[in-house]
């Protein structure tokens, strides 16, 4: 019965991004900008085998661009993107969050010197552990984990 | 040169081999750097560390430009770090930067294709000052290894103090106290470099509960500004002060370091005993930086 229900809902041209931790559905639409006019599936909640319960989240017209693989390999890490065309899984990544973080999260220590605007200079993140996930200011030491990785990605 | 963890201990026996041999010159004008330039960009004040720069280079016989506060430079009428960086770097042949922000020394490293050594960025590292810290230990114990210390004061926010505890981490102290109000604890990624290098550690919220332990005392100062909370820095500030009454209760041969300056935090009888290192460790400012231009520059 289950598997009909979202055998109708099947993206035709699109994105299925599956094994989402429980509970971080939501997080990730708002991470992908997915508001009005956006064809969205979100099944919340589901049975796993690998996670126990999981969410997935499938977008018709839509694909992921390399920012928005990591952004979501620091929300969700591990999850799975397939890219669809004609009903058909053309392509799946792992969202794997990566070792470096260029440019892409923002320093929350406020005398960090990435933050000074009118200087040329990027953030560098590094990865400093997997599980539980989190990285570090190679400028000034600032230590982010867990729902502070999310919270800190530059919009 | 950004962290004193960017050496290794071996770096740092043969950086003190060659700060012995520099000691020794004291009295002379060595040409050592002849025709070399350092430049000193001390964005924020600085007398100690700034003072001993200057004299270093110039008994290695190299010049010195440079400014010791922002105000009256180009960086008062709005000049980022970057393109000051790169000024210095047109007309120096190595910089000294001493900034309030975190990670500036790095940065400029980065902008600079001359060598740059971090005289104090934000409440980060202060490497010169550790390896300063770590010769007097050796100096005045023989070894650094084996030795249990005290690490007093501002913990969280003092750059001087972290940089120290990263330096005895390349070595294998015995144990280290530290020693702060809650609110002051080490910052965690200097615990976490504790922890990957096996040395012991303990955190306390007293000099009482070690004094009577430790080799060597490291006071920094607790500043009242850091607390939310006046009548909380009254009502602590005392554990952090360090008195005749605690000498009496220390091992003989102990002895007190300072990064200096130091306002309160010692009793002033404190100065005139034997247990009083700073001093001495502060002489050492000049042959150890001479040491490190040297090698840096000079090839040595």
């Amino acid at each position: 019965m289950v598997s009909e229900l979202m055998e109708v809902r099947r993206v035709r041209d699109g994105v299925v991004i599956d094994h989402l931790p429980a509970g971080t559905a939501l997080e990730v639409l708002k991470l992908l900008k997915l508001g009005e006019g956006a064809r969205v599936v979100v099944l919340m909640n589901v049975e796993s085998s690998k996670l126990g319960r999981k969410d997935v989240v499938k977008v018709e017209g839509r694909r992921l661009s390399n920012d928005e693989l990591v952004a979501l390999s620091l929300l969700a890490p591990g999850a799975t993107v397939n890219t669809v065309e004609e009903y058909r899984v053309v392509s799946k990544v792992r969202a794997t969050p990566p070792e470096e973080v260029r440019g892409f999260l923002r320093c929350p220590n406020l005398t960090c010197i990435t933050n000074q605007e009118r200087e040329p200079i990027k953030t560098v993140f590094r990865r400093r552990s997997e599980r539980p996930l989190s990285y570090y200011c190679t400028y000034c030491g600032t230590v982010l984990s867990g729902p502070e990785i999310v919270r800190n990605i530059r919009a | 040169m950004i962290s004193i963890l960017d050496f290794s201990r071996e770096d740092l026996e043969y950086l003190f081999e060659r700060a012995d041999y520099y000691s020794t010159q004291l009295g002379r004008k060595l040409r050592v750097l002849e025709g070399r330039v350092v430049a000193l960009a001390f964005f924020e004040p600085s007398t100690r560390t700034r003072f001993s720069f200057e004299v270093a280079a110039k008994r290695l016989g190299a010049d010195v430009v440079g400014f010791g506060a922002a105000e009256g430079t180009s960086v008062e009428k709005g000049e980022n770090l970057a393109d000051t960086v790169k000024m210095l770097e047109a007309y120096a042949d190595l910089i000294v930067i001493r900034h309030r922000l975190e990670g500036a020394a790095k940065f400029a490293a980065e902008v600079s294709e001359d060598p740059v050594v971090n005289g104090g960025d934000g409440r980060q590292h202060h490497p010169t000052q550790a390896m300063i810290d770590l010769y007097t230990v050796r100096k005045l114990f023989g070894d650094v290894d084996g030795l249990k210390y005290a690490v007093v004061g501002d913990l969280k926010y003092g750059r001087a103090a972290a940089s120290f505890i990263y330096g005895l981490s390349l070595y294998r102290p015995a144990e280290v106290y530290l020693v702060s109000p809650p609110e002051l604890r080490a910052r965690p990624e200097v615990l976490e470099v504790l922890r990957e290098r096996g040395v012991r550690y303990r955190e306390v919220s007293s000099l009482d509960e070690a004094i009577e332990e430790v080799d060597v005392v490291y006071m920094t100062r607790v500043q009242k500004e850091r607390f939310r909370d006046p009548s909380e820095y009254e009502r602590v500030k005392g554990s952090y002060r360090l008195t005749l009454e605690h000498l009496a209760r220390a091992k003989r041969g102990m002895k007190v370091l300072h990064p200096l300056p130091k306002v309160d935090e010692i009793e002033l009888a404190v100065d005139r005993t034997e247990y009083a290192a700073y001093y001495y460790q502060a002489s050492l400012g000049v042959p150890l930086r001479m040491a490190l231009l040297a090698l840096i520059l000079g090839g040595e």
